[in-house]
This record gives C-alpha cells, structure tokens and sequence, in this order.
C-alpha cells in the first residue's frame, strides 16, 4: 500500500512549528561522514523503530554504508526489511537504490543469543558450558529487565568493532528497547555490571575464593536472610551461577565502560523521538536533559505522529457556532458535520502546537523535526522513504 | 450524562482489573477513568502503578505518590449522586520487599546489611521475576485484605485497578510467578507466588487490553489476548481509546468518500450559517473531510479485528481538549454507560 502524509498545506504548516526551535536538518546529519553512529531513543509507542529505519534507509539512499539494528519491529516491515528471521547477524535489506554508492544492512537484536556470545567469547568452553546452562543464567539472559539495553549496546560495539576493522559500515544507526522509563536505557549496562561487579557478588562467590575471605560475619548474616527469603536451593543456584561468571566479572565492567564512552563521543548523535503527546514529551525532555547532563552529543527532537493540519483558517470557534446554526434546522446537516469535524482538528492542532512551543520554551537550543501522522502503519520501503523524505522536508 | 443502572455490569464478580496495552494507546487514562467508574455508590477502588511512572499523580494533577495508599479523588457519581473514592498506590520494588521483610521475618539489622551490601537491589532489578512477585505481592494483598483491613485506618476496597506494563511484557508480568517457580523450588517466595498466582488465574481477576483503531496496537491486542489465554490468565474486555469523532453518519461518509458532495449546497448552507464563504473554504472542508473518511475505514477495518477476538468491547473516543480531571469523568461515565463498571 501506498502511504502518503494526509496533508501538507504549506501556508500553516509554516507557522505550526514554535518560532524557538530550530529546525532539525536531517540530511546534514546523515551526510557527515564524522556521524558514525545514529541512537533513536524515546519512550514506547512514538515510532522510534520507524525513525531508525526510516534514517538508515535515507542515509544508504544518499550514499552511506548503513546498518541498522533494531530491536522489535512490527511483522510485516520486519518482512520488507528481510529480517523476519531472528539470527543476529546483520542481512542486507532488498531494493535499495544504490545509485549513490551506499548500501543497507539491517538486523534484529536477538538479546539471549548476544548475551551466550559474549560468555562463549569471554570463558573457556568448559566454564562457558556450566554457565550458560544454569538456570539462574537462562532466566537473567532472557528476562532481566535491564538485559536487553545491556545487549542492544553490547551489539552496538561489536558492531562499531566491525566497522572499524573491515570497513564494511560507515554509519550505524540504533533502535533502543521499549524501557519502562527514560533511565533504563542509559543505567541498565551500568546497573548490571555494577551488579555482576558488586559487593553481594563478592560476598557470595567468597566461599570459592579460599579460606582467607571465608565466613566473614557480614557474609552468614546475608546468606542467612537470603536463604530465608529466596530458598535455599536458589541461592545454591545463585551462588554456582556467580561462581562460574567470575572470571568474566572485568570484562562486563569493561564492555559497559567502553560502550558508554562511544555514546559520548563526538561521532554519535541521540535523536530523541517523540509524539505530540504530554507524555511522550516529557520523556522527551527527560532524555535532553539527562543527555546534556552525561555530555551526549543530541542531534535533535522528532516529533512523530503529528495531526495533519487544517486545509483553511476558519476557526474552531465560528465552525462550530455555524454548526449549531445549522443543525438547529436540520440536526442531519452533512455541512454542519464538516464544521465540526473542521473544528475539532483545528483545536487538536493547537493543542499539538501548544505542547511543541512548552517543550520549545523549556529547551529552546533542541533542532526539531515534526513527521505527520501516516494514514496507516509504514511496512514497506516506499512507506519508509515518505518518512525520511517528510523527516528532511522541514521547510 | 448520568450513567443508567439498569445496565447489567459486565465484570460482577471481578474485584482485581488489569489494564494493559501498548504505549501510546492511553492505558493510564484508562485505567483511571476505569477507576472512577467503579468508584461510585460508595465504593472504595484503589487504583496501583507499578512502572515508576508516576503517570497517576500526573494524571490528577496532583504531588507524586509515595509507597502508601492516598485518597486522591471521588469517583463518578451513580444514578442517584451518589459517588464512591478512589485511592491511589504507587508499587515500588524496594520498598514492597522491605515491607514484606518487616512483615514476615524479623530481619533486624540484617535488613540494614542487605541494603548496604545491595543485596536489595539485587533481589529487586537482577533476581529474575523477584521484582514482579514483589509487586504483583502487594496487590494481592490489597485485594485480598479482610473487611476492616489489618490494622485501623486500613481501607478495605471493593476493587483494585492496576495500570499495569504493557502488553509485550504483561504474561510475563503476571505469569513470573509460574517462572520463578521453577528456580525458587520451596522457600516463602515460592509460596507467595502460588498464591498469587491462584487469584490472577481466578474468575476474580481479568486482564483488559486498551487499543487504539491502528494496525500495529490491534495486532499486539490480538497477539496479546492470545499469550494471556495460553497462560491461563483470565481475558477481560478491550477498550478501543481515543476514537475518531463520529461527526459524519455513515450515508455521510459514503458522499465524501465518492466525491459526491455538492459544493453548490455546502455554499448555501454556509452563508445560511452566517459564514464568509468562499470556493476555496468549501474546497478545503471537502477535503478534510475526505481526510477523515480514509481514517474513518481504516478504523472500521481495525475494528472489525477487534470484534473477531470476540470478547467484550468497549470505546471511548479522542477529546480534542486532551485529558483532565473533568475528561475523566467523562470517560468513566462512558465506560460505565457500556456496562464496562
């Protein structure tokens, strides 16, 4: 299906965008070579996936070797994309023009294999094996809240390592999970490897470390509490699955430390995406304010999802009062139903355009990029490349 | 608008609602204006979070909840004016296990030391499921509580609302216990989560899923629907949110989508209504209009998936205005004129 955007009349859309925020320029953005790596994130449900795609398949257009990792894609644009199939290696996406000399790879997370890989690339097969069969490691590798950041970023290095060595990629560009909150995304790499690195740990692989460390007051005490609360046979369980990931203890450390460096460095760039909706706004300011707080480079702000605006300046006010006019005479007026249906888009417009401008007013240096709402869900490339072209089309 | 009660309720025996849904679709909304529905003749509901939004307190414009239960609105009146209470939870992992801890050991310092040395945070971001026994614990409890709660000052509630995570991860929210089970074999958490899980497969309990007329959203609804029954876990309604205005009767939308409507006419109705007309304003609505058909079918293409998953279903529409308190009234109402409370 052919997607198109609902309507663009140039004469509002004009003056529908705050006069503070600057204008995100996004083929500057996908056209400078020194921006090697592109993370999309924003709360759940504003089309963060669609961005990613969207951005990758407009930079390979325009000449870049893109791959794109996303994280759950609907079905049927995972199918456009030729990665229904999850296997973790990233696959070229059919019918991308190359005629400017780029190309398009793209993959889908798959969040417990990426996790195996890192135990089997990090530990002996023996210990890789006790490891990745402990039931405590399967749960935590596939159900830790904080695992599938963790790995998205974890993926991403691999990635960026690849490129770095053979070439193959000049731009990466990056989904993040759908987190219960702004925070996760940033802290769940930190949370775990300060987890897998912590003082409980320690505690608990003590008694496999030698007698000095053994039976220390403060270890009974915690065993002893745990065991109570958890059951003695998942703390065993627990202690077998600490004990076996030890020697890989630094090495998460290190990975977490690593992958949060290149997020901060000058060849990435966070799009912060966003829907006109009080919520999504506000974890779109969230995200601005903890990027700037942890020196991420913020490309910008892309509001998705925006209503279409109206075709005339009628207002809402006397479109409605007409209506009531006519429906007094005939309460089945078809006239009167386009006055108020007029009506109530002009009013979802200003609402829309009040939320931008509090968003504007509050981080007036964020370049913003607004994307009207599609009549149906994107899964094709056709519908992917009406998304880049309305994303750089901000005049 | 003053809800009927003669509309038989569609969920009697329910005291525990789960509302889930994807992002985006306004599953907060819902499970407020859910709440204020139930909240009438006197009844006392408790609406819980559980996802450290806070997106209750934003809902009511009112302070962020801390870990206790707060009177925070009056729900929507019956027939005969007569209101009931909503009151408000937010669930936070650590401070629901160091509850339980007081509550069913005395742990004494070595609570303390399990703090310090993190293993708090560890049974409550790392310990697989642990973090949603916790949560899913405490509402059991405040649905299971005795009349007269356990302590004076204690409110007993005649329903509980959950604003619950979203539908990718619900089964997994309210099935972790079946999970955990596996790796706590015996042990105190083992049998909470057995009793926990018996209320949420009972006809007490029911999972509704909130929506929106999209693909995406109504695929996950069905995906969703389908994970929860293979779990076990009682389907409930789905509630279809933020509906297009129904503006143009059907006869209506058919002209608009023909191209059959008369500019000549549109022009004489307008200047009848006292409006500085132009070709170019009739032009203008026409195709709004039109704008509106082509989403209009869209919609009617989503619903109809929606009605094959053959439970009960329920609409609220889009308010132009955005959500406030008043709008959450009027949403209960609605909600309750369906027969959804």
């Amino acid at each position: 299906m052919k997607i198109t955007p609902m309507s663009t009349t140039p004469a509002t859309t004009a003056s529908s965008r705050p006069a503070a925020a600057p204008v995100l320029d996004i083929d500057a953005l996908l056209d400078d070579r020194s921006t090697e790596i592109i993370v999309c994130c924003g709360a759940g449900g504003v089309g963060k996936t669609t961005t990613s795609a969207a951005l990758a398949l407009r930079a390979a257009e325009r000449g870049r070797k893109v791959v794109v990792l996303t994280i759950d894609p609907a079905r049927r644009l995972a199918q456009a994309m030729g990665i229904e199939q999850l296997d973790n290696t990233p696959r070229p996406v059919p019918s991308v023009g190359a005629d400017a000399g780029g190309s398009l790879d793209a993959m889908m997370l798959d969040m417990k294999r990426t996790f195996d890989e890192v135990v089997e690339s990090q530990a002996s097969p023996e210990k890789a094996r006790q490891i990745l069969e402990n039931p405590f490691y399967v749960a935590l590798s596939s159900s830790f809240a904080g695992t599938q950041e963790y790995m998205a970023m974890e993926k991403l290095g691999q990635l960026h390592r690849q490129a770095l060595a053979d070439g193959r990629y000049d731009l990466i560009v990056v989904d993040t999970p759908p987190s219960r909150s702004a925070l996760d995304f940033l802290d769940a790499p930190e949370r775990l490897s300060s987890f897998l690195d912590g003082r409980l740990i320690r505690l608990l692989v003590a008694p496999a470390r030698g007698p000095a460390r053994l039976m220390t007051a403060g270890f009974s005490v915690v065993t002893n509490a745990l065991a109570k609360i958890l059951g003695g046979q998942m703390l065993k369980d627990v202690q077998t699955f600490v004990t076996a990931l030890d020697t890989l203890f630094g090495s998460f450390r290190q990975r977490a430390d690593k992958t949060f460096a290149l997020l901060q460095a000058d060849a990435t760039s966070f799009v912060v995406v966003a829907a006109p909706e009080p919520d999504a706004l506000r974890e779109a300011a969230y995200f601005v304010e903890r990027l700037t707080d942890d020196d991420m480079p913020l490309a910008g702000l892309v509001v998705n999802r925006a209503s279409p605006s109206a075709r005339t300046a009628l207002s809402a006010e006397a479109a409605i009062t007409a209506a009531d006019r006519l429906q007094q005479g005939d309460s089945s007026s078809v006239t009167a139903g386009l006055l108020r249906l007029h009506a109530d888009r002009v009013r979802i417009i200003e609402r829309e355009q009040h939320l931008r401008e509090r968003f504007a007013a509050a981080h007036p240096k964020v370049p913003t990029a607004v994307v009207p709402a599609m009549a149906s869900d994107v899964h094709d490339l056709d519908g992917l490349r009406a998304i880049g072209e309305s994303l750089a089309r901000q005049s | 608008m003053t809800a009927s009660t003669d509309r038989p309720v569609d969920w009697p025996k329910v005291r525990l609602h789960v509302v889930t849904g994807k992002g985006g679709t306004g599953k907060t909304t819902v499970a407020a204006a859910l709440a204020l529905a139930l909240a009438t003749s006197g009844r006392n509901v408790l609406l819980c979070e559980v996802e450290g939004r806070q997106g209750i307190a934003r809902m009511f414009d009112i302070d962020p909840l801390p870990y206790e239960e707060r009177r925070i609105a009056k729900g929507a009146p019956d027939a005969d004016g007569r209101a009931g209470q909503v009151h408000a939870l937010h669930i936070d992992p650590e401070s629901a296990l160091l509850e339980y801890l007081s509550m069913y050991y005395k742990l004494g310092r070595a609570g303390k030391a399990l703090d310090r040395i993190g293993a708090i945070d560890f049974a409550t971001t790392v310990a697989p499921g642990v973090r949603d026994v916790l949560l899913t614990g405490k509402i059991y409890e405040a649905v299971q509580r005795p009349r007269g709660g356990r302590h004076k000052d204690q409110v007993t509630y005649d329903a509980v609302v959950l604003d619950a995570p979203p539908t990718g991860r619900i089964s997994q929210f309210l099935g972790v216990n079946s999970e955990l089970a596996g790796l706590a074999k015996v042990g105190p958490i083992k049998s909470q989560a057995d009793k926990v899980m018996e209320l949420l497969r009972s006809p007490r309990t029911a999972v509704h899923v909130v929506t929106i007329l999209e693909e995406m959203p109504v695929q996950e609804t069905s995906d969703g629907i389908a994970e929860l029954r293979a779990a076990g876990l009682p389907v409930g309604g789905v509630v279809v949110n933020l509906v297009r205005p129904q503006e143009l009767s059907p006869s209506a939308l058919a002209l608009v989508r023909d191209d059959a409507v008369d500019p000549t006419a549109v022009t004489s109705d307008l200047t009848r209504a006292r409006v500085d007309v132009d070709a170019g304003l009739v032009e203008s609505l026409v195709a709004e209009a039109r704008d509106h058909a082509v989403r209009r079918q869209l919609e009617d293409e989503q619903r109809a998936l929606v009605a094959a998953e053959g439970v009960p279903t329920y609409e609220l529409p889009r308010l132009a205005g955005g959500i406030d308190q008043g709008a959450l009234v009027e949403l209960a109402q609605l909600l309750r004129l369906q027969g959804m409370a």
